[in-house]
């Protein structure tokens, strides 16, 4: 009886701790939430608001009245129309010759009687702590003739190590040595292992591998800043940088009248709108995976936070 | 005699090249499938490493690695000599050194709270909605500061005015620099850096916490005496890592927040050595400041390894 009694009263005072404790826990972490959801939360009604308000800054919860003019300037602009066409084309091709280089170099390092493991790892270790740095890489690229041409930002990082290793940890776990020595009795050998049964048990870690690098690709702005030149060559984010950051929408007037002054005005506001608008599209097919890369991609850190 | 001897010994010489035969017959195919990355790697991450002696020469692109002339620490005396030297180095440290501090903890303490936050629902949307960020390029990144943190239209100088302060022109000010450098990053990737230690807090074991509550022990006693110290070697390796990194900080971000009135605290070493290199076309000094660079670095993993190997008992090798 007594223990009983002494065990509700416990309860009780314990709950009353707690439950401060529960109350503050959710006030931090929906401030959290705020924080971070508002800015991306004000980039979308932002996008869709009156170009006026947007410059004068009275967007603060809804959309001030109602225009995609934003978003016609940027379907207008025909640098970026070409930049997101290019990146699209980018992106596919350079995600497949990752794929092509990493999966099989994976599946052959989780193989433990594959005579060249140890020096194979070795090989790419080496590179995760040393690196050339970014001259000698750029005349490198330089040197094999591919300035200025797409493979300069496909090829050079066809082989993430990092990525590497999260898929062999993955086919390490996923495909026993068991399985492939009994495929071996039935007359199996590696490439009709890995091509046969390998790859159709290894959807996951392929999604995980297309999303990594499909992002990257995506993202990625400094290789076309160190190599390319030609502006219809350019990538999405090139062209973002030139508008987003060295602020060089289409604005030419010298202004001389009230009027023109007026007019400015107006046009800044319109570009100021469809900086807006540009991030929203540019972030479209980042946008449109996200659902399907959420399932995936925290089981991505977890294999690669396996390795030790 | 001999043969016999041989024989004694198990495996002939035939036999073993018989083996070695076999071996390398059977694992052929993956030899195929490791050689495109070898290759690939090899001239992209090989070659620029045996380039690196450029540093030491004056490259001539003609001449090529080996054949332009030698001149030994030319560049380096160069780089230690010139103002930029102090200034890049100390805002590098700085800025690397501030990220670190306040970039550590928050993923940490984030996780802690996801953990100990019982409405499941919840946590998965505070977890969905903080990894987004993490997706967001820099160019974007930064396009959005320069529209949030714009004196006339930015929406940050519009709550600093309706709280009765005044709007701040934040990227004409060297002063701030720093701190929109470090906390948008804070901001982009606390959710996705929490991922590790929500994984690390997810294999404690529940009877853990079972019998901390059995005897009366209140929430916040929990994550003290339990979750914290399960998560401390993913913590310290983590540490250790990024202290290795320490002269590599963004190259990206901090080129695109750059402007001339920032540019006393915005010039890191990794912007000197596009500018040198890249813009200014002077391979031998650019290299030479970048390879100082990836060694101060190497000695700083080291340091920081046996600081942490002799405090705490844990090393990365």
């Amino acid at each position: 009886m007594a223990k009983a009694k002494t065990k509700v009263s416990n309860k009780v005072k314990e709950s009353r701790a707690d439950k401060a404790f529960d109350i503050t826990l959710f006030i931090i972490l929906t401030l959290i939430l705020i924080i971070v959801a508002y800015p991306l939360y004000f980039v979308i009604i932002a996008s869709i608001s009156d170009p006026q308000a947007v410059s004068g800054g009275d967007v603060t919860f809804l959309p001030v009245g109602f225009s995609l003019d934003g978003y016609a300037e940027v379907f207008k602009d025909t640098r970026v129309m070409r930049s997101f066409v290019n990146s699209i084309f980018y992106t596919t091709v350079g995600t497949c010759i990752n794929l092509i280089v990493t999966i099989p170099t994976a599946y052959t390092l989780s193989r433990r009687q594959f005579a060249g493991k140890k020096f194979v790892t070795f090989f790419y270790m080496v590179t995760m702590f040393v690196s050339g740095g970014m001259i000698p890489t750029y005349l490198v690229v330089k040197n094999m003739h591919m300035l200025d041409t797409m493979w300069s930002l496909i090829v050079p990082g066809a082989m993430s190590v990092y990525n590497m290793i999260v898929a062999r940890t993955f086919f390490e776990s996923s495909l026993p040595e068991e399985l492939f020595e009994a495929a071996t009795v039935d007359g199996c050998g590696h490439t009709k292992f890995f091509f046969k049964i390998a790859l159709p048990l290894s959807k996951a870690i392929i999604a995980i591998m297309v999303l990594y690098y499909g992002i990257g690709h995506w993202n990625n702005y400094f290789s076309a800043l160190l190599y390319m030149k030609t502006e219809s060559k350019y990538p999405l984010q090139l062209v973002l940088r030139s508008i987003l950051i060295s602020n060089e929408a289409n604005l030419s007037m010298a202004v001389t009248t009230p009027e023109m002054q007026q007019a400015l005005q107006e046009q800044q506001a319109l570009v100021d709108l469809m900086k807006y608008s540009l991030i929203i599209v540019s972030s479209i097919p980042v946008m449109i995976l996200y659902p399907f890369i959420q399932k995936h991609f925290v089981k991505g850190v977890m294999i690669g936070s396996v390795k030790g | 005699m001999k043969k016999q001897k041989n024989g004694a010994g198990g495996t002939s010489p035939a036999k073993r090249k018989g083996r070695v035969v076999r071996i390398f017959k059977r694992d052929f195919p993956l030899w195929v499938f490791v050689l495109p990355g070898l290759i690939i790697t090899f001239i992209f991450s090989y070659i620029p490493l045996y380039g690196v002696q450029i540093a030491f020469r004056d490259y001539n692109p003609t001449l090529g690695f080996m054949g332009s002339p030698w001149v030994g620490m030319k560049y380096f005396k160069r780089f230690f000599e010139s103002p930029y030297f102090v200034t890049t180095l100390r805002n590098t440290f700085i800025l690397s050194i501030y990220s670190l501090i306040a970039g550590t903890p928050i993923p940490i303490l984030l996780a802690l709270a996801l953990n100990a936050f019982k409405h499941k629902r919840y946590t998965k949307v505070i977890q969905t909605v903080t990894y987004a960020p993490n997706f967001i390029s820099v160019v974007v990144m930064c396009g959005m500061l320069n529209l949030f943190l714009s004196p006339s239209s930015g929406f940050i100088n519009k709550i600093i005015e309706s709280l009765g302060g005044e709007a701040v022109n934040f990227m004409a000010n060297a002063g701030y620099w720093r701190h929109i450098y470090v906390w948008s990053g804070i901001w982009q990737t606390m959710g996705w850096n929490s991922i590790i230690y929500f994984a690390a807090l997810a294999n404690v074991s529940p009877d853990l916490h079972e019998a901390a509550i059995m005897d009366g022990a209140t929430k916040l006693q929990v994550i003290r005496h339990i979750d914290i110290p399960s998560i401390l070697p993913t913590a310290i390796v983590l540490l250790i890592l990024s202290c290795g990194s320490i002269l590599s900080v963004g190259f990206e971000k901090a080129f695109l927040l750059q402007n001339p009135l920032n540019a006393g605290v915005s010039e890191i070493i990794s912007t000197y050595v596009y500018k040198v290199g890249i813009v200014n076309a002077n391979q031998s000094y650019s290299s030479a400041i970048g390879l100082f660079n990836s060694a101060v670095n190497a000695v700083m993993l080291i340091i920081v390894n046996k600081i942490a190997s002799k405090g705490a008992g844990i090393s990365l090798y």
